[in-house]
């Protein structure tokens, strides 16, 4: 299964699934990052890490190691 | 006192959502900032009177949820719990509805009245986004307003709504709220029939809402619960784990997880009735902004231009105005000087007040600018971007980007610094934050460097001074990282943040915001630092009995007497230059009787006490004796060893010359500079760490700065020592 992390820049994609432990997968649920919801890999930032996501119209930064996390179904090519 | 009816207003919602923009609608300049009992949180709070009503506006922390996981969230929700506001007002966020309603619908939860405040439609709407309020108004049976924060739009509205509600009888609406599946709503009415038949009708909060936390594994609710049911309560625990246990093995999931998502349910159904969404993609400014500002090549450089600009602006600019307070107190001194007859009094008010107060009182145009700074990233939200660029670095360090913030601050004032390690959310990265942000050399501790630096590296002391910031920088990573291997180990918090529009910042918000931090900066003033310059000042000036090795008031009067025969004999073009001659020599017995006096002091006694110590740095006992003043505020070290060192305060480098005169090496001030740079941060700064984190990191936060600062310092002398510099 592909995760967040697996993502190019710019390329979008469906949450799979969200992982992690307690606080973290509900930190993530409650910013709207849930299973089905469409995602786009908005950039890295300059060091690679964190990287920036786009739900809705928000943006939101998280590291490497929590989009790890979160399973995706990519959407094109 | 008015016979006006009083109602308190709560504002909620998401951060980024507007909502301070709403609160300084209402308020206007008559806010009050102060900390909510017990944490850190600032909490604000406004008062104001319209429509016949004395309104009490309280600004609740911005959050996403009202779950225990931040102090910011259990603030927010205990306000509202505990405090019982009359009104609500809920701030959505126009172009994020899914998500403020994800928020609104937990305030539904809790039994209280709510209002819409539909903020920054106009926004939405230019991107293309319609929301239609009547509709969202009907489906979750609240009243909605649409506002313009910054703008003025729908404030009277609001507040009339808000007066309405509260004083409507009717009942909170029990019908349009998040039902969720069948299996959960059958834990819920089992729990909930189990707890009222076991808690005898002294349970605090809404039962619903409270069975909804059991089940959701909340655990300041659980304590509660266990507080005021007495021995039923854990019964009552017990049953909700049962059932948690049955909902987990039903759902393959936690519970709180599966509510979450089913809570986002019933908000998707009602975002598809009211919101029609954009049809095409707008120009995105913000966007664009962004992609220039975080881009992968521009981005640090940018950042670091920003930095430098904001520093270059701070010391430069904020020159001007130092100039004039510092010959503003030196006026009103000359003006007592005049006026007062000699006593100690007028010692006193001279010497140690004036000379202390004012000494700090130059960095306020320093410290104004750089909030002003910091207030217009935070408001235009590069603060954010800030934070993303450097949580790489940061978080190799073991600290966390948004420890970032802080340790800028940092290098302003150390006070406010520690204060903004609030908005960390894990209580580990912010002990560590708070921990090492004093070692970013705050503004006071300039005037140290510049004496030193100035007399002992003449040329090179730009280098020497940023070398210092620099050790300074080092040494926090370097803590930071033995901190988080040892004494807080664990992973810092998940960096998911939220990186909102750019903004056009607002004038006045920006005011708000500067000055808040300033009036922080101007009650150090008053308070600690006055207490500690007359502390500095009677230790110097006491006992006042001194065994002078000479009798200096003979030596005066026979200086007077001599210089008189010959001004008197002196033709007229002479006689000036004689008397010039004349108070010269009287200055000379003075700054002698001067120094005598303050060896004898009880300062000079606990110096020479210190010597031992502060010997192997290089420095003597005057040095010994500055560095501990500069305990009470690190800018009193420069004024300390002015008088220990019995210079004149009207030349600039007359202290420089004065310590060269004293047998200081080069070698030594850069010890001294690097102790300064490390050891204890000022009392004001150590009173913030305790708030922050408690005694027991306080105690730990002054022995290891102060231990790391000695070492480093002797470190640096002996090495130097060893390889011949000097």
């Amino acid at each position: 299964m592909l995760t967040l992390k697996d993502m190019r820049e710019g390329q979008e994609a469906v949450i799979a699934r969200v992982g992690g432990n307690g606080a973290l997968r509900r930190r993530l649920l409650e910013m709207g990052l849930r299973s089905g919801v469409r995602i786009r890999i908005e950039k890295y930032a300059p060091l690679r890490d964190p990287l920036e996501l786009v739900i809705n119209a928000m943006h939101v930064s998280l590291r490497v190691e929590e989009a790890a996390k979160i399973e995706v179904d990519p959407v094109g090519q | 006192m008015s016979s006006a009816k009083h109602l308190t207003i709560a504002l909620a919602g998401n951060p980024n959502s507007g909502k301070t923009t709403i609160f300084n609608a209402i308020t206007g300049t008559r806010q009050k900032v102060g900390n909510w009992p017990g944490v850190t949180v600032e909490k604000k709070e406004g008062h104001v009177q319209r429509f016949g009503y004395e309104l009490t506006i309280i600004d609740l922390p911005g959050t996403y949820s009202l779950t225990p996981f931040s102090i910011e969230e259990i603030v927010a929700r205990d306000f509202v719990l505990d405090a019982r506001p009359d009104v609500v007002i809920d701030i959505i966020d126009a172009s994020n509805l899914e998500r403020s309603l994800y928020l609104a619908t937990q305030l539904r939860e809790i039994d209280c009245k709510v209002l819409f405040a539909l903020n920054m439609a106009d926004l939405a709407r230019s991107n293309g986004i319609r929301i239609d309020a009547a509709k969202l108004s009907e489906l979750l049976d609240l009243p909605v307003v649409f506002t313009v924060g910054n703008r003025q739009e729908g404030i009277d509205e609001l507040l009339q709504k808000a007066i309405d509600l509260a004083e409507s009888g009717a009942p909170v609406p029990q019908k349009r709220r998040v039902r969720y599946s069948q299996d959960i709503e059958a834990a819920i009415a089992s729990l909930r029939a189990f707890m009222e038949s076991n808690a005898d009708g002294s349970l605090p909060y809404n039962p619903r809402w409270t069975v909804i936390k059991l089940l959701e594994d909340d655990r300041i609710v659980r304590q509660r619960i266990l507080a005021a049911t007495g021995e039923n309560g854990p019964k009552i625990i017990g049953e909700a784990d049962r059932l948690r246990r049955q909902l987990a093995d039903r759902y393959d999931d936690a519970p709180e997880i599966v509510m979450t998502d089913e809570r986002y349910g019933f908000i998707a159904g009602i975002v598809r009735e009211v919101l029609t969404p954009a049809r095409r993609q707008r120009v995105d400014m913000s966007r664009a902004i962004d992609k220039v500002l975080t881009d992968r090549f521009l981005g640090f450089p940018i950042f670091v231009f920003f930095i430098w600009a904001m520093f270059q602006l701070t010391f430069s600019l904020g020159a001007y105005p130092m100039d004039w307070i510092g010959a503003g107190f030196e006026a009103v001194g000359g003006l007592i000087q005049h006026w007062m007859p000699e006593s100690l009094l007028r010692d006193l008010l001279v010497d140690g007040v004036l000379a202390g107060v004012g000494s700090v009182a130059v960095f306020l145009p320093n410290i104004l600018i750089l909030f002003f700074c910091i207030s217009l990233f935070e408001d235009t939200g590069y603060m954010a971007r800030a934070a993303f660029l450097m949580d790489r670095i940061m978080h190799l360090v073991g600290l966390h980007g948004k420890s970032f913030i802080p340790m800028l601050m940092g290098f302003g004032c150390n006070v406010p610094a520690v204060m903004a390690a609030r908005t960390l959310e894990s209580e580990k990265d912010r002990i560590l934050t708070v921990l090492v942000t004093p070692f970013m050399s705050c503004s006071a501790r300039l005037p140290v460097y510049l004496v030193l630096a100035g007399t002992f590296f003449a040329q090179r002391a730009g280098t020497v001074i940023f070398g210092i910031y620099l050790l300074g920088i080092v040494m926090a990573m370097l803590s930071g990282r033995l901190f988080r291997k040892t004494l807080l180990p664990g992973a810092d918090a998940p960096f998911v943040m939220e990186l909102p529009p750019y903004r056009m910042p607002m004038f006045k918000s920006l005011m708000i915001h500067m000055w808040d931090r300033a009036r922080m900066f101007i009650q150090k003033m008053g308070g600690v630092i006055l207490v500690g310059a007359v502390i500095v000042w009677v230790l110097s000036s006491f006992p006042r009995q001194v065994d002078y090795r000479q009798d200096y008031g003979a030596l005066r009067e026979a200086a007077v007497t001599r210089w008189q025969e010959q001004i008197a004999a002196a033709d007229s073009v002479r006689r000036p230059v004689l008397e010039m001659e004349l108070s010269r020599e009287l200055a000379e017995l003075r700054r002698q009787q001067r120094t005598e006096q303050i060896a004898q002091s009880y300062m000079g006694r606990i110096g020479k006490t210190l010597e031992p110590l502060v010997a192997p740095m290089g420095i003597d006992w005057r040095g010994g004796v500055a560095l501990l003043s500069g305990v009470v505020a690190k800018e009193i070290v420069v004024s300390t060893m002015g008088v220990l060192y019995a210079a004149e305060a009207d030349s600039e480098d007359a202290l420089g010359r004065a310590l060269r005169a004293a047998g200081m090496t080069p070698l030594a001030g850069l010890a001294m500079m690097a102790f300064v740079l490390l050891y204890v941060p000022c009392l004001a700064t150590v009173a913030a760490v305790r708030r922050e984190t408690g005694n027991r990191w306080m105690v730990f936060s002054v022995v290891y700065s102060t231990g790391l600062a000695w070492l480093v310092a002797v470190a640096i002398y002996q090495g130097g020592r060893l390889l011949e510099l000097s």
